[in-house]
């Protein structure tokens, strides 16, 4: 709790700890560059070693997108990444000083980080506006929440969320009665009301048109920059828009990494997708 | 759950006193429901039990007024259930073990109340005397001061749902497996309270009560008291609870019914929610339990048993949860169902309730409030 | 065959010179006074002079007759004279002597001490068995005297504990000090509580012999608590097996399934009332066969408790799959109906279900540890029924299916396998495990219409700690917690055991809430 305690009114990023010359354990640091560090992540379940030794990182403001077949580790990864799974060994910071290991859930999106599913995973019985309010980034401890009330900033906040990702119309609907493309953006609209450092994000145009797709990769190409953004997809045409640097994952290590060409035609690459 | 309907315009966003917040918690309708709910049980409920002679057709008996007190003792216990179960989604099947703390909390300064008029003539309760005991064990002490007892109504039922609910939530026990943990838990407690030296009277419980406050327990005027102040308990908890529901904090604890990790991810923790409406709903079944036992007259371990507790639930389904008029309904038909049947056809009692259960699980998810609501939308739709 | 033996002993008696017991004594049998009496048994035993047995047994058997101050033994066909053992007419106005129970005990007492001078082996040491129970003062001399002409080890052994017991008040502290030493040796619950007053100054003055006591308390305490440990566990075993069998239908339906069952112990009810019936139609209808009720009630208690639950399966729980809160509600509903029928049935009160003859008494292992057939039985049977259970879930095709449709339903229905069949099915076998459960439970508790609540918690317990679909889970932890409540009982009482136990479980879950064998990676949370 003092974590969380401690994150919850700090200042944009974590730059004003780096000013004061000395680095806080629990407060983001990205003063050299590196936003996610993955290194040497081992978790099994029952003897099946879901990760393998995965190191990776992930620049400031950098896009990446993950890719590799099925049962790689790309889920698990974000679930130790966002604290749902503890790994076995390795060790996964964010920023400098932020040891993901020892933080809960909530804490971690505290920090800085957010995470879309695969499936989407929104309120349905709440409202795309009541969404989005939950979402947005407050104190979020239990006392706060029975005195909040609205200010009219947070209301043009969430306006103007809603109007980013086409929702405006919808409002006041019930979650739950949207279209899946929808819910996808509105579970990306959530991520954004989160002002996160760092987004994760599962599979995100999973059953979107070709027209929300392409949108989606400009929104993402827009945010890169400001915000971390690590992806999950399997579409190649979405990663190939997105540009960014390309991960494959196999058997829970990474197998190569790289733009998107030249990790297509790494020979590797090619048999684990093809050779069975 | 949609936008905010309330009685007053109250301004969209900017800061608002907590006192109009709450008062808007409640649309126009609900507050003059509740205005003459409250008038009935403070006014017109004892004028026609005092003033009117008892073969006039009018007057309400004794019997009456001790049943519907019972009744909305239910019903409290039934809103506090509905908190956890209908906005939290979490089904206790322990809430009959803090109506029971409550009611056994405020039943020791009953028992002290009786003094030496007990059919021992001791200072010390009658089952101390007949234990053998010589002196009030420590956990007895300051009972005889109605400050401590109310005290301790709320205090004994909210340390011990806080500490398991603590335990519980920590490690995230969820659905089925916090229910019968739930339920265990009452059943330990149960057999606690059963054995005679745990120092509550065992089997027998507490009761033969004399006094409260120095006045007589059976005198029609106190009786009335205690209804009147069980109809204000009910209409204050439903104020309180539809405050509560129509906070942020309600919707994140709808959110954590319906997609508990996506709460997680988004920086909430659960844990604190679900344990702060944990213990709410707990201390308001205790003032339930200690409003109860003056009126009926009587506490013993039975009340913890595990039929009690599910019976709990029952009137909130029948009402339909997730709304808060609904428990209400709820505790009223099916305690009202029961008073009938016990008397007229006590075999058929439990037919009736089993029935009950299975029909308002597999027909009537909404319970009556749902069903309401389903027809009213029909006629509307016949008449567009 | 006791008329048999009087009369062998009235002959041996006659046999060996007609000297025999002293007449005045025999007399002195038809006092008016009882303790005249009793005196008169007493000496007469104490003197075991040939022919007294005959004496005392016609007394004990009502067919020792007075007239003035002759006595008459009737055998059952001839009339002797009681000095002379001649066969004599019965004089008119000869009475019998009144013998009243307390008389009884004597006689009984006295005539076993005599019988420790039989020539048959067989007849000695039952004798001395019977005298290891109730033994006074007064024997200690008829003991001594047995004591030093007997040959056969055992029997002189049991005549040593004996005579170590009837000697323990002796006025002499010397001879109290070996019948201490004496008893030492013998290590049962008995002699403890023979021995635990002598510890005391206010019973036992003499310090050496009190010291002596302590000693010997000391070694009889220590290997009596090795037959009080297996006890506990045996009858832990016992509790565990019960739990077992409330369970394992339980770790089908919810382990298997997920669904909540909360009218399961009403399906364990369904059982033992189906052998309360198996035993009414056997009694009336086969009455020479009554033994055999319970092996019959086995496959009718499956069945009819399949019936009842593949009743419950279509009518309720198939509509609520999935929704496991609304689940636990409904079969609440539904228990609720079953106790009221079985009470419009069969009456509220409990009904009589007796133990076959094969299944009374048991087998003794040591001093204070018994084990009776019933539960060793029942032990059994749950073992029975588990591996019944192992060769359905993973030997049959039902089996697969069943695991099948558990781990990817709508994949299971793709490929064919019929899911809500196999949901009927899956649900019945689990009802009828219950029913088997109901039968064994109808041999060790009450058979009543609430039978069934006492076992919902605790068998969800066992579940719940065992891991969900897990059925080694559920044997181990019913073995668990039944040995481990039965230790706990066993220094703490039956409630504060209880107590302790699903505060231990509460505390179990909080640690490992996925049970002792935890399913673990994506599907865990699901």
């Amino acid at each position: 709790m003092n974590a969380q305690a401690a994150l919850i009114d700090q200042p944009d990023g974590g730059d004003s700890a780096t000013q004061l010359g000395h680095v806080v354990t629990g407060e983001l640091d990205l003063s050299h560059g590196v936003a996610l560090y993955l290194e040497d992540i081992t978790v099994s379940f029952d003897g099946f070693r879901a990760l393998n030794k995965l190191s990776l990182a992930i620049d400031a403001g950098e896009l990446r997108c993950i890719i590799g077949p099925n049962g790689a580790g790309k889920t698990t990864m974000m679930d130790v990444i966002t604290g749902k799974t503890r790994p076995d060994s390795g060790k996964a910071f964010f920023g400098q000083t932020i040891d993901l290991t020892r933080l809960t859930e909530p804490e971690i999106a505290h920090v800085g980080i957010g995470r879309k599913f695969q499936k989407p995973t929104i309120f349905e019985q709440h409202t795309a506006f009541e969404n989005l309010e939950l979402a947005m980034k407050t104190d979020k401890r239990v006392w706060k929440s029975l005195m909040a009330w609205l200010s009219g900033d947070d209301r043009d906040r969430i306006a103007d969320t809603l109007k980013l990702i086409r929702l405006d119309g919808e409002a006041d609907r019930p979650a739950g009665l949207l279209s899946h493309g929808q819910k996808q953006w509105l579970e990306i609209g959530m991520l954004l009301m989160q002002e996160p450092k760092l987004l994760l994000l599962d599979e995100p145009v999973a059953g979107m048109t070709d027209d929300e797709t392409m949108r989606t990769a400009e929104l993402f190409v827009s945010l890169a920059g400001k915000h971390s953004l690590v992806v999950v997809e399997h579409d190649m045409a979405f990663v190939e828009k997105l540009g960014g640097k390309v991960t494959v994952l196999h058997e829970g290590s990474v197998l190569a990494e790289g733009d998107l060409a030249t990790v297509q035609n790494d020979q590797r690459v090619i048999e684990v997708y093809l050779g069975r | 759950m949609s936008a905010i309907t309330s009685a007053l315009p109250l301004p969209a966003s900017g800061r608002v006193p907590l006192t109009l917040r709450v008062f808007a918690a409640l649309d126009r309708k609900a507050w003059i429901a509740l205005g003459v709910f409250l008038a009935l049980a403070l006014v017109v409920v004892p004028v026609l039990h005092l003033a009117l002679p008892p073969e006039n057709a009018f007057h309400v008996s004794t019997y009456a007024i001790t049943l519907i007190g019972k009744i909305m003792c239910y019903a409290l216990v039934a809103v506090a259930m509905d908190l956890i179960w209908g906005y939290g989604g979490i089904l206790s099947l322990g809430h009959g073990l803090f109506f029971a703390l409550g009611g056994y909390a405020f039943g020791m300064y009953l028992m002290r109340q009786i003094g030496r008029d007990g059919s021992y003539g001791a200072d010390l309760p009658d089952f101390m005397v007949f234990l053998d005991w010589k002196e009030l064990p420590w956990f007895w002490l300051g009972s005889d001061s109605f400050g401590w007892a109310a005290f301790l109504v709320l205090a004994v039922p909210a340390i011990v749902a806080f500490v398991f609910g603590y335990f519980a939530f920590r490690s995230r026990i969820k659905g089925v497996y916090f229910s019968i943990i739930t339920q265990a838990l009452t059943y330990a407690a149960m057999l606690l309270f059963f054995r005679n030296e745990t120092g509550f009277g065992g089997n027998n419980g507490f009761t033969d009560f004399k006094r409260i406050l120095g006045y007589s327990i059976t005198a029609p005027e106190t009786r009335l008291v205690l209804f009147g102040l069980t109809a204000i308990a009910l209409a204050a908890t439903l104020v309180f609870s539809a405050w509560l529901v129509k906070s942020k904090f309600g919707r994140v604890l709808t959110a954590i019914r319906d997609a508990e990790s996506r709460v997680m991810f988004i920086g909430y923790n659960p844990l604190w929610y679900k344990l702060s409406i944990w213990v709410i709903s707990a201390v308001l079944c205790g003032i339930a339990g200690a409003l109860y036992v003056p009126q009926v007259g009587i506490i013993n371990p039975s009340e913890m048993s595990a039929a009690n507790s599910i019976e709990i639930a029952i009137w909130v389904a029948v009402g339909g949860r997730g709304t808060l008029i609904g428990p209400v309904i709820g505790a009223f038909t099916v305690n009202l169902a029961k008073s009938w049947f016990t008397v007229s056809f006590p075999e058929y009692w439990l037919f009736f309730l089993g029935l009950l259960f299975i029909v308002v699980t597999l027909l009537l998810p909404q319970g009556l409030v749902g069903l309401w609501k389903k027809i009213m939308s029909k006629k509307q739709g016949a008449q567009a | 065959m006791k008329k048999l033996l009087t009369t062998l002993l009235l002959l041996t008696g006659a046999l060996c010179a007609w000297a025999g017991p002293d007449p005045a004594l025999v007399r002195q049998l038809a006092a008016d006074d009882n303790s005249d009496k009793i005196a008169a048994i007493q000496q007469l035993a104490a003197a075991a002079e040939p022919g007294t047995a005959g004496i005392l047994q016609a007394m004990a058997d009502d067919s020792l007759y007075v007239l003035d101050d002759k006595l008459f033994v009737f055998d059952g066909e001839n009339t002797l004279d009681a000095f002379s053992g001649e066969t004599v007419e019965l004089p008119e106005g000869a009475d019998t002597i009144t013998v009243n129970n307390r008389l009884r005990g004597e006689l009984a007492n006295a005539l076993a001490a005599l019988k420790l001078f039989d020539e048959d082996r067989a007849v000695r040491l039952n004798a001395a068995r019977e005298l290891q129970s109730n033994v006074g003062a007064e024997l200690a001399p008829v003991l001594a005297k047995a004591k030093a002409s007997e040959s056969d080890p055992h029997i002189l052994e049991l005549l040593t504990t004996a005579y170590a017991k009837a000697t323990l008040q002796d006025a002499d502290p010397a001879v109290r000090l070996a019948a201490v030493a004496a008893l030492a040796e013998v290590q049962t619950p008995a002699v403890r509580s023979l021995l635990l007053p002598l510890t005391d100054p206010a019973n036992e003055a003499d310090k050496l012999v009190r010291e002596a006591a302590i000693q010997a308390l000391k070694t009889i305490e220590r290997s009596l608590a090795w037959g009080d440990t297996l006890a506990a566990v045996f009858s832990g075993l016992s509790l565990g097996s019960i739990l077992l069998l409330a369970a394992l239908g339980l770790a089908i339906t919810y382990g298997v399934m997920g669904i909540i069952n909360m009218a399961h112990g009403e399906l364990l009810m369904v059982g033992a009332y189906t052998a309360y019936v198996m035993q009414s139609l056997f009694r009336s209808h086969f009455p020479e066969l009554i033994d055999w009720y319970l092996p019959a009630a086995i496959p009718v208690a499956f069945f009819t408790a399949a019936a009842v639950g593949v009743l419950m399966e279509r009518t309720v729980i198939r509509w609520l799959y999935g929704r496991t809160l609304e689940t636990l509600l409904a079969t609440w509903g539904l228990s609720l109906i079953l106790i009221q029928a079985a009470r419009v049935i069969f009456g509220a009160q409990n009904v009589e279900v007796a133990n076959p003859s094969w299944m009374s008494g048991g087998v003794e292992l040591l001093p204070n540890l018994i084990l009776p057939w019933n539960r060793v039985i029942i032990i059994g049977f749950a073992l029975f029924v588990l591996f019944l259970v192992w060769v359905l879930m993973n030997k049959t095709r039902l089996g697969m299916f069943v695991r099948a449709v558990t781990q990817n339903r709508p994949m299971a229905g793709c490929v064919g396998v019929p899911t809500s069949r196999i949901d009927t099915m899956a649900f019945a076998l689990g009802a009828g495990i219950a029913g088997l459960g109901g039968v064994a439970l109808s041999q060790i508790s009450n058979v009543g219409p609430d039978m069934g609540q006492g076992y919902i918690v605790d068998s969800f317990m066992v579940v719940v700690v065992g891991g969900v679909g897990q059925l080694a889970g559920a044997v181990w932890a019913a073995l668990g917690l039944g040995i481990f409540s039965k230790l706990l009982e066993g220094w703490a009482g039956a409630v504060i055991a209880k107590i302790a136990i699903l505060v231990a479980i509460i505390i179990f879950i909080q640690k490992r809430p996925q049970g002792i064998f935890a399913l673990k990676g994506r599907f865990a949370d699901q």
